[in-house]
């Protein structure tokens, strides 16, 4: 518990850090920045566990470790698609999206 | 502490070793030997599915976040029957093409490491276990997708993939830390006690949902599916169609049934517009394709939104009868992307207009296809008639008639572009026809296993009564 803010002040602050990523990942035409993005979103949604689990059901930590797992799991996700994403530069020489729409429609 | 009761989760356990010795097969067998590991894997998966029959009893695991029932059960084995045919259709694939890149048993380990995730995604009790598992069954996929990485489309499917699924699971995430704020629990069983109908409660439930329908490719979240399936490669491709879908399909059953189930009134109208809109824009864009594989694919989102008329019924009569559904479609898919990869591998032609003619070249493969696509199509002597038809039931029990009408119309679209293929195939003769050409003897199997589940399924009533009888598990 953070003395001071209340938890409607850290819930709107992970909200809007989740449609920022929405928003990035529409429009952004980087492949590394709509990863960044993805990021945003799963941290938006550490935060909020970490919170909930904080201010209203403080006797169990379930929201606590479900955070620990999101990390790891989007560590991975990072790797696997930072290492396609190689993959693919080696390729095209490019990591834009406009270069990868061979396929459409 | 009691060991045996780790035998619940004796399919996961065996599907693990396997992988183990895959790891360990890859290191001891020497080089010019590779080839053995496609039979050792067949070998070892085929005695895993068969062993996956015998019974095991109802109950909960470590504190109620594994658990396992006899429709969890079934599903499973259904899951394993599928994945042993695909394994099957590619051996011959993987022998000619991989073998000689030296990675083939990565293909399995990755392969078997996707379905180790849906095991565990459908006999979740709680969301961190069932995040977990649609996690470790969506990552391994996103790596086959891009696995020939000398092709550019293979990679670009791949990223497709891996992006579309890390935003949906992070949607998916937040939909799940909303019910958690408002139930106090991860739970299952403690959520439906305290789940209430409040504005976070439903957009908890939206955001859950859009996560879900991701991997099904329902209608507003099916942009992914046609570019991944015409660059992955095809064994690829149709275990993203045929397992993936399906076992999304049962956990997202699961989840509306008994963790959702007060919020029931609400759903329901999602489901109805989500189904209408699905099956017509499956359906009309798959009027306009040329290729094999975005054909296919468009055709399986139609099919994703026939499956929503089982779920909207919302009772024993709907569990029973998606199961079903899904059951004859991995037969009749696997069937006609069989067929495609037979094609592919031996000639590298993949367009609707390159099988023009194939019915005087290759009679048998012809008939093959032409059975898989009656059976998508819902013709009635085989099985796919049987499967829609008690959809449509389902749906109509509930008095839905309006939504069983418009089904029926997709029917009808559906079936004209499928008898297009029928009609290239049969009627055409083409220019540049396939030449003749024999399948090798694990194509011969996988393709006529396919064949005898799409032609004894549906006659076989004893098997709906069957699985009737298993779905009370979820009411």
């Amino acid at each position: 518990m953070i003395h001071g803010i209340s938890i409607y002040e850290i819930l709107t602050v992970t909200s809007i850090l989740f449609f920022i990523g929405v928003y990035g990942f529409i429009t952004r035409t980087n492949l590394i920045s709509i990863l960044i993005s993805v990021e945003l979103i799963l941290n938006a949604s550490v935060v909020n566990f970490v919170i909930i689990n904080k201010y209203l059901f403080p006797e169990v930590l379930q929201g606590v470790y479900f955070s620990i797992f999101i990390i790891a799991v989007a560590a991975a996700e990072t790797a696997l698609a930072v290492s396609i994403i190689i993959n693919l530069y080696r390729q095209i020489s490019s990591v834009e999206v406009k270069d990868i729409e061979t396929m459409k429609y | 502490m009691n060991f045996s009761s780790f035998l619940l989760m004796r399919q996961e356990i065996a599907l693990l070793a396997i992988i183990l010795i895959l790891v360990i097969a890859e290191i001891f067998i020497p080089k010019n030997r590779k080839a053995s590991i496609v039979h050792l894997t067949v070998f070892l998966f085929g005695i895993h599915t068969i062993i996956g029959f015998f019974q095991i009893d109802e109950s909960y695991l470590f504190g109620g976040m594994f658990r396992t029932n006899h429709l969890i059960h079934f599903f499973k084995n259904v899951l394993n029957i599928g994945v042993l045919i695909l394994l099957l259709q590619s051996a011959d694939w993987i022998q000619e093409k991989i073998m000689n890149q030296n990675k083939g048993s990565e293909f399995f380990i990755l392969l078997f490491s996707s379905l180790l995730g849906m095991y565990f995604m459908i006999s979740a009790g709680d969301f961190l276990m069932f995040y977990l598992g649609l996690e470790l069954s969506t990552l391994p996929v996103a790596a086959l997708a891009a696995f020939e990485t000398m092709k550019r489309i293979s990679s670009e499917s791949g990223i497709k993939l891996i992006l579309s699924s890390a935003l949906a699971s992070g949607v998916s995430l937040f939909g799940i830390s909303m019910l958690y704020a408002t139930t106090g629990s991860i739970y299952f069983s403690e959520i439906v006690q305290t789940l209430s109908s409040t504005n976070l409660t439903l957009l908890g439930m939206v955001l859950l949902f859009a996560g879900i329908s991701f991997k099904i490719s329902l209608v507003p979240f099916h942009f992914w599916t046609a570019d991944v399936y015409e660059g992955a490669p095809i064994s690829v491709a149709s275990y993203l169609s045929v397992i993936s879908k399906g076992s999304a399909v049962f956990i997202l059953m699961i989840l509306l049934f008994t963790v959702l189930q007060p919020l029931v009134h609400i759903w329901e109208n999602m489901i109805y517009i989500i189904a209408i809109a699905t099956m017509f824009i499956g359906n009309l864009f798959a009027l306009r394709q040329q290729n094999m594989k975005r054909f296919l694919a468009f055709s399986s989102i139609a099919q994703a939104g026939f499956i929503l008329l089982g779920l909207i019924e919302g009772s024993q009569l709907g569990t029973a009868t998606v199961v079903y559904f899904v059951l004859i479609y991995i037969f009749s898919n696997l069937a006609a992307f069989g067929v495609v990869q037979a094609i592919s591998l031996q000639t590298g032609k993949e367009q609707i207009k390159d099988y023009e003619g194939l019915y005087r070249t290759n009679p048998n493969l012809s008939l093959v296809l032409m059975l898989a696509l009656f059976s998508l199509a819902g013709i009635p002597p085989v099985a796919g008639f049987f499967g829609k038809f008690f959809l449509f039931t389902a749906a109509a029990s509930k008095g839905l008639y309006l939504l069983v009408f418009l089904a029926v119309v997709n029917v009808t679209i559906s079936l004209y572009y499928y008898l297009l293929v029928v009609r290239a195939m049969f009627l055409r003769k083409g220019d540049n026809p396939i030449p003749f050409f024999r399948n090798k003897f694990y194509m011969r199997i996988g393709l006529a296993i396919t064949v005898l589940g799409i032609l004894l399924l549906g006659i076989y009533s004893p098997l709906y009564d069957y699985i009737y009888e298993l779905s009370s598990a979820f009411n």
